[in-house]
């Protein structure tokens, strides 16, 4: 950080001492320092790799479960019925519960009615590895959130600590729950905690993550937060796009278009 | 010497040789393991491989004590430092895979895994999660 | 010294017995639980944290307030803790190794346990705890086996067993702060997310843990005539007085802030235990029967008349007790996961397999108190 925020409070005392600081223009300046902050921070230079997602909720189709299907085969996730011990790695909230804070009586109807895709946020400060006591989940330095199910002691700190319920916990034997068994991924043991890694077994071979490969509506768009020419990026600069929990302080990589 | 000392004397002779008699069945049920298993033939099992294969990643005098550690490292370097690469002593590559690479030519997991594993008694949990070539047809 | 603990009357093993079954009890269920996993639980997928965390919570209090007996005596020189300083640091002990197990059962991995010290990793809060827990059991050992052995050979405990016994002090404070830091630091979990948090835990800890030794000091004097003493009591009482109505006090300061704010994410938790949240209230009677029982026994404390009777003085010890055993070691925790990230209500009850578990390593904190007070009140008793 913190060099940028420290001169831009330098500028802002300034400024106020003398008395010219125009709301418009410090607003303007500090847009900038937190826009910049937010790609070039934490050793993240221009040209590095930070991956994110951007999920058009405008375009995602009602009752379709294609980026569902696709990822939860891909990675073997088991199906097990009931609230209880459920595992998913992707899937679809109410408007009102993956955006609490946002959501309002006189909220556009298609969006309070339409369930939002949900998904691991791959947080640029993530709690969950902030808790973990074994290093079992820990942060790459492309932005994805990993888990190492050989490290986990199911402690479940992580679940405590992720303020978006994007994690799932091994209640049993997951084998039997397993539909078709994709043999290019490993299936889990009991007693270790699962979300998405933003498919990165399909990332060091090149491909696109395994939903938005099977979107057919194109309502995902995956690509480099770091890099300003990405599609990715364009987007961003274009359309009004949403975080969620931007409160807590997470920063999630997953931005959303209503 | 008294009497009562004598007879002390005496005790302590038998403690030591209750304590003789115990020693030495401790540590004849101890060192079961041992002499049990010497009877039983020394040479291994048997274990099969894909014919017409190529060479593995390393030599057999390697592999056969340390590929236990290869995979881990392995595992390690591909699930935290995103390394799926590994490159052997004569520069060959290979993807760090133990079911796309080791599997590969050692496709039978009873007759090259287990037989060796159950032999030696060791139980790895690897099979808990990743599949063998059997489990994925 | 330890030979104390192999020779008592038909009572003392007919107790040691009923323990080692429920012991065993425990551990074929645990087997079960090793056997199929956390599924045989009532925790889900909303509610990870259940019964067996919340007693780590509150035993982690319990062990803290040896400290309560500690201070009196060796920095204050308060003379008349003398006779049951060494029950509060048995009882530390017990605690101790209770909060331990409770943490291991919980674990879906119990046999990577050792991952925590192989990987150590200082930005988990996990990791501290781990550290301050097994460092509190080995000073609280220490101590009071060194200064028990002193007593048993007729002489004076050694110097250099006094900078350990003051530092168990602040160790004590940090193992409580330590946990609370646990709960404090978690972003999205309104009811854990407060600064007094950790203040909270210690004042209820240093209410429920005096409470049981005065409890267990009265049973001691009716089962084998070791009396504490009548000053030692009051003054216990006192400081379960001043420590209950501290915590009752920091329980309001959350009401005020989660109410008079207004903001829904601090209101939930507190209107879930005490109110019911979206038709959901399994805990509201369990949080109101707590209140009230723990703000009556604050009453009976109050009033000399009151606490002088014996009886009434066991009620209110009782009393608060459980009043802060239902507090911590069920509302706070659950409580923390209502509603969940994604707002929805999820309700928790244990299992009986949980409950067996649970029972298992009560009973085996039992056996270790019991043996360690056999031990204690037998040197005791040979110098009277």
């Amino acid at each position: 950080m913190r060099k940028d925020r420290r001169n831009f409070l330098k500028k802002l005392g300034v400024a106020s001492l003398f008395g010219i600081g125009s709301a418009g223009a410090l607003d303007q300046y500090f847009k900038k320092t937190v826009y910049a902050e937010l790609f070039k921070e934490d050793g993240l230079k221009e040209n590095t790799t930070r991956w994110g997602m951007v999920i058009d909720m405008t375009k995602c189709e009602e009752g379709c479960t294609a980026c569902i299907d696709a990822c939860h085969f891909q990675h073997n996730v088991p199906e097990i019925s009931g609230k209880k011990e459920e595992v998913k790695w992707i899937w679809k909230e109410a408007y009102k519960n993956a955006f609490p804070s946002k959501s309002h009586p006189f909220t556009k109807e298609e969006t309070q009615k339409d369930p939002v895709l949900t998904l691991c946020n791959h947080c640029k400060n993530p709690p969950c590895v902030r808790v973990c006591p074994t290093k079992a989940t820990f942060k790459r330095e492309d932005g994805i959130v990993m888990m190492d199910f050989h490290r986990c002691i199911g402690c479940r700190f992580c679940m405590a600590g992720c303020p978006y319920g994007s994690r799932s916990f091994n209640f049993k034997d997951p084998r039997p729950f397993i539909k078709k068994i994709n043999p290019d991924f490993p299936t889990r043991e009991k007693g270790v905690v699962e979300k998405c890694n933003f498919c990165a077994e399909r990332l060091a071979k090149g491909q696109a993550p395994a939903c938005q490969s099977a979107c057919n509506n194109r309502s995902i768009v995956f690509g480099n937060l770091g890099d300003p020419n990405s599609e990715i990026r364009r987007v961003l600069m274009t359309q009004n796009t949403l975080q969620r929990k931007t409160e807590l302080g997470t920063d999630p990589s997953v931005f959303y278009i209503f | 010497m008294s009497w009562k000392t004598l007879s002390r004397e005496k005790e302590k002779m038998n403690d030591l040789f209750k304590i003789v008699i115990g020693l030495v069945l401790f540590f004849g049920l101890f060192s079961i393991p041992f002499w049990a298993g010497s009877s039983s033939g020394g040479n291994g099992p048997e274990i099969v491989v894909k014919e017409g294969t190529e060479a593995c990643v390393e030599s057999k005098e390697f592999m056969r004590p340390n590929h236990m550690h290869l995979l881990d490292q392995w595992r390690d370097s591909v699930v935290r430092d995103n390394d799926r690469v590994y490159t052997n002593a004569s520069g060959k590559h290979f993807e760090k895979s133990l079911t796309k690479t080791c599997l590969n030519c050692h496709s039978n997991k009873e007759e090259f895994c287990d037989r060796c594993h159950d032999y030696m008694g060791v139980k790895p949990y690897c099979w808990s999660c990743h599949l063998s070539s059997e489990e994925q047809i | 010294m330890i030979e104390k603990a192999f020779v008592g009357n038909r009572n003392y093993w007919v107790w040691i017995f009923f323990l080692l079954i429920l012991i065993t009890v425990g551990f074929v269920s645990y087997m079960i639980q090793l056997d199929i996993g956390l599924s045989v639980t009532g925790m889900s997928r909303d509610v990870t944290w259940g019964v067996y965390i919340a007693q780590f919570t509150f035993l982690v209090g319990v062990a803290a307030s040896a400290v309560m007996l500690v201070i009196p005596y060796y920095l204050h020189n308060y003379k008349k803790f003398g006779k049951i300083v060494i029950l509060g640091e048995f009882l530390a002990v017990s605690a101790v190794l209770m909060c331990m197990l409770f943490v291991f059962v919980d674990m879906g991995k119990p046999m990577r346990v050792l991952n925590v010290i192989l990987y150590p990793t200082p930005n988990s809060i996990l990791f501290w705890d781990m550290t301050v827990l097994s460092g509190y059991l080995v000073l609280n050992v220490l101590c009071g086996w060194v200064v028990l052995s002193a007593e048993h050979k007729g002489v004076q405990p050694p110097k250099w067993i006094k900078p350990f016994i003051y530092l168990s002090i602040p160790w004590a404070v940090s193992i409580h702060t330590v946990t609370a830091f646990l709960y404090a630091g978690l972003p999205g979990r309104h009811l854990w997310l407060t600064a007094i948090l950790a203040p909270r835990f210690l004042a209820s800890a240093f209410a429920a843990g005096p409470a049981l030794l005065v409890l267990l000091s009265l049973l001691l004097k009716k089962l084998v005539g070791f009396d504490a003493g009548k000053e030692a009591i009051e003054k216990l009482t006192t400081i379960i007085l001043y420590a209950a109505i501290i915590n009752f006090f920091f329980v309001a300061m959350e009401f005020f802030t989660a109410f008079y704010s207004n903001i829904p994410g601090h209101e939930h938790g507190l209107a879930y235990l005490f109110f019911g949240l979206e038709g959901h209230h399994n805990l509201v009677p369990w949080m109101w029967f707590s209140l009230i029982i723990g703000i009556g026994s604050v009453v009976i404390f109050l009033i000399p008349k009151l606490r002088q009777n014996q009886s009434l003085l066991i009620v209110a010890c009782l009393s608060i007790f459980l009043s802060l055993w239902i507090d911590k070691g069920i509302g706070l925790v659950l409580g923390g996961f209502v509603p969940s990230p994604l707002e929805s209500v999820t309700e928790y009850s244990p299992s009986l397999i949980e409950i067996l578990i649970t029972l298992g390593i009560w009973a085996i904190g039992a056996f270790v108190l019991t043996v360690l007070y056999k031990i204690a009140i037998s040197v005791k008793n040979q110098n009277t």
